[in-house]
């Protein structure tokens, strides 16, 4: 009896923070906005495979998921918990800068996007939440959105945002998740806040260049990178390409977050 | 993708979608290999860790002569600094300076290498060393994640000067980012002893900006792609070798510049103006010397050793002689030295005195002089036969352009005139007769009959003052009188001059 109370506190303090989160007005950061069905261009592909991906209509997230929500998350799983968490499925700097287990702290304030989450954890917590990780394909798609049309790739302000962005080192503190303009979609801070992980992260594996078995990031080096590239002047898609390749599984970093992605019914 | 080839990936691909929904860990794209098992001379060499250096400074010479296991332990860290006054710029760095740390080893060492990339860094990393001789110059072997360490050990066969440089994509910007540095293999002879070692780097920075406005610039994509950098500077920032800051020596010294380009795209004319490169080792091989040398090129990705004695005291500023890099563009560093002064090497301005030219007043002192150093200089020339038929020559040369300008049309190229209309000017005794009257008739023009070898012509020629200067006039002459058989001596511009000014 008494033992369940305790673990009823935090789940309440969680559901709290959840709610005041949903509250972020005007953001909604717990919303999520359909992203129509369109094509995606691989970056690096082998000579034979299409150039383009159909890509379904899906739902996402309009913001990354914040340390609220995770800790909501963590709250109601204890096995994905800092001090509890299988080394096998998040390395040690996992939830890093919270102050601990159940409180984020102020270096990772409750409306900042979560990170230092490796994909497992990202995965679990989209299964909790009933939704999934988005694809590459699908992320992809909806981040060439400007903030004024559904391929903004050329546009003047979504690409001097971007390259700001990539100018400048992770910052101490995170802003706001909702903070950032939103896109063509309603989306917000796809570009200029986090990194965020895909469910296929690691397909360098299976759609990457046929040459080397070994995977992607082998061609990634040097001009070499450039061989069979979709667009070689497209600096921020290799970047993003660079840093899944870089990745395992388990690993996080300071400026790695997600979020959610649901299919339409 | 034929089915033999599509088969492995499948099941690599099924394999991965069980284990990801048991949630078992398929770690992602990994190529660790484990650590090699060195064989047992190597594993007993001695252990000794590398001396790292920030530029300009260079770890001091290896003085042993065997070799060693070296470990390098090497921090990638994305920093924010000063690119010129006013301006900041995120600078992507190996060991937090822009060169990256100097690493210096031994031919035949054996080096463990790691790349830790730190945790606050925003992408991954890699490390391709020029001094490597395997996949990616180490780059397959060190792409590491924020907040991760990769490890791999080479063996140092080459001796040279080589760059390293992250190899990751897009390689442009993380080298215009400034990941780029050296590493020196010295040979196992040694390098010869000089008394001031010093190391720079020239790159490119694409900002956002142009050259000086103030603020936090960002990579410029379009200007990296289209090779317009309004930065192209010495050791990451303009001004990082100036002032304070500049490389130091005593006069009598001998300087050694450990120098590399890391681009990532423009090549170096590397020059020190008032020095001589007593040695260059070009492209960073260490076997080639060559001497005496004013200025080097170093290519991108490249390197060269230039050493030099400074003879005499003074600064001396390094540049990129493609000068508008120099001067506009930050490309300029300096090297500040001390010591007596050796008038015989070098005087320092000996007179500074009024020269007037000849703008100077008729009977002056200074048309005097002028007057005085003009009949010395012709003197001179005129008792030296060498000098005397080089400027006969140069007359020659310079008087057949006009010839082929002007006069060719009437008296023809080969100076025969045309029969009955043109007189010959090739063996033609009129000419030859009367070098003044020639002069005036170039000036002048001559209308009426004139006998000509023997046959007489009666047209006219069309005065040329207003069209040559003395000079030409002189030159054509000299070229007419030396041409087709003819021989004569040079005429100058002072005869013509006096010829000119005579009213008839």
């Amino acid at each position: 009896m008494h033992l369940r109370k305790v673990i009823a506190l935090p789940r309440l303090f969680a559901a709290v923070l959840a709610a005041t989160a949903a509250l972020y007005g005007a953001v909604d950061t717990a919303g999520m906005r359909t992203i129509p069905a369109g094509a995606y261009a691989p970056l690096v592909r082998p000579a034979k495979d299409a150039a383009q991906v159909p890509v379904a209509a899906f739902l996402l997230d309009a913001c990354p998921v914040t340390n609220a929500e995770f800790l909501a998350f963590v709250t109601a799983n204890p096995k994905w918990r800092r001090s509890q968490v299988s080394r096998l499925f998040a390395d040690e700097s996992y939830l890093g800068r919270w102050a601990d287990d159940l409180t984020p702290g102020p270096r990772t304030p409750a409306d900042a996007p979560v990170v230092d989450v490796s994909w497992f954890a990202a995965r679990a917590y989209a299964r909790w939440a009933g939704k999934r990780l988005p694809t590459t394909a699908e992320w992809e798609l909806a981040a060439a959105a400007g903030y004024d049309q559904p391929d903004g790739r050329n546009e003047e302000a979504t690409r001097r945002d971007l390259y700001a962005w990539l100018a400048r080192p992770v910052p101490a503190v995170l802003p706001a998740a909702g903070s950032l303009r939103p896109d063509f979609h309603g989306v917000r801070g796809l570009h200029g806040l986090v990194w965020e992980w895909v469910d296929d992260f690691n397909s360098a594996l299976v759609t990457g260049e046929s040459r080397a078995d070994a995977g992607l990031e082998r061609d990634l080096f040097c001009g070499a990178g450039t061989v069979g590239a979709r667009d070689p002047s497209d600096y921020a898609a290799f970047m993003r390409q660079a840093l899944r390749s870089s990745l395992q599984a388990s690993n996080t970093t300071t400026s790695l977050g997600f979020r959610c992605a649901k299919s339409l019914p | 993708m034929n089915p033999t080839r599509l088969l492995p990936l499948l099941v690599r691909a099924a394999g991965f979608a069980v284990l990801a929904s048991l949630g078992l860990a398929n770690e992602g794209p990994s190529d660790v290999k484990g650590l090699v098992v060195l064989p047992p001379d190597v594993v007993n060499l001695p252990v000794e860790q590398a001396i790292l250096t920030a530029p300009p400074h260079v770890p001091p010479p290896i003085t042993r002569t065997y070799s060693a296991r070296v470990v390098v332990n090497l921090e990638v860290r994305e920093v924010v600094g000063r690119l010129a006054d006013g301006v900041e710029y995120t600078f992507w760095t190996y060991g937090g300076s822009v060169p990256g740390s100097f690493i210096r080893i031994r031919e035949g060492d054996v080096v463990e290498f790691h790349l830790n990339n730190h945790p606050s860094s925003k992408l991954p990393h890699n490390i391709d060393l020029h001094a490597v001789n395997g996949s990616g110059g180490g780059a397959t072997s060190s792409f590491t994640a924020p907040g991760h360490s990769s490890q791999f050990t080479f063996q140092a066969l080459n001796p040279g000067l080589f760059v390293y440089h992250c190899a990751t994509a897009p390689v442009p910007m993380h080298i215009g980012n400034g990941m780029y540095g050296l590493i020196l293999v010295e040979p196992k002879g040694g390098l010869p002893k000089v008394d001031r070692e010093y190391y720079v780097m020239q790159g490119e920075f694409y900002t956002t900006g142009k050259y000086g406005e103030e603020g936090m610039q960002s990579f410029d994509m379009a200007k990296a792609i289209d090779e317009r950098p309004p930065y192209i500077v010495f050791n990451g920032a303009v001004g990082s070798l100036v002032g304070d800051k500049a490389m130091t020596a005593q006069a009598g010294e001998h300087v050694r510049i450990y120098f590399g380009v890391g681009g990532p795209n423009l090549t170096s004319s590397l020059h020190v103006i008032g020095e001589i490169f007593d040695k260059v080792y070009p492209e960073g091989g260490l076997s080639l010397v060559n001497h005496n040398v004013q200025t080097t090129l170093v290519p991108s990705g490249g390197a060269a050793v230039v050493e030099f004695q400074v003879n005499v005291p003074g600064t001396y500023v390094l540049v990129d002689h493609s000068l508008t890099r120099a001067f506009n563009k930050g490309a300029l560093g300096m090297l500040k030295a001390t010591g007596p002064e050796n008038r015989v090497i070098y005087s320092g301005k000996e007179i500074d005195a009024v020269y007037l030219g000849s703008q100077a007043d008729a009977g002056s002192a200074a048309a005097r002089r002028e007057a005085e150093l003009k009949a010395k200089i012709a003197a001179e020339i005129k008792s030296n036969p060498a000098i005397a038929s080089l400027t006969k020559e140069a007359q020659i040369e310079k008087g057949k352009q006009v010839y082929m300008g002007l006069c060719f049309a009437c008296h023809q190229p080969d100076g025969n005139g045309l029969p009955k209309i043109f007189p010959p000017l090739a063996k033609s005794d009129f000419l030859l007769a009367d070098r003044d009257r020639a002069i005036r008739i170039v000036l002048k023009g001559l209308v009426g009959p004139v006998t000509v070898n023997g046959v007489t012509f009666d047209s006219a020629m069309p005065p040329q003052e207003a069209a040559l200067t003395d000079q030409q006039v002189a030159d054509v002459l000299t070229y007419v009188f030396n041409t087709w058989g003819n021989k004569g001596e040079a005429f100058n511009a002072d005869q013509v001059k006096a010829l000119r000014n005579q009213t008839h």
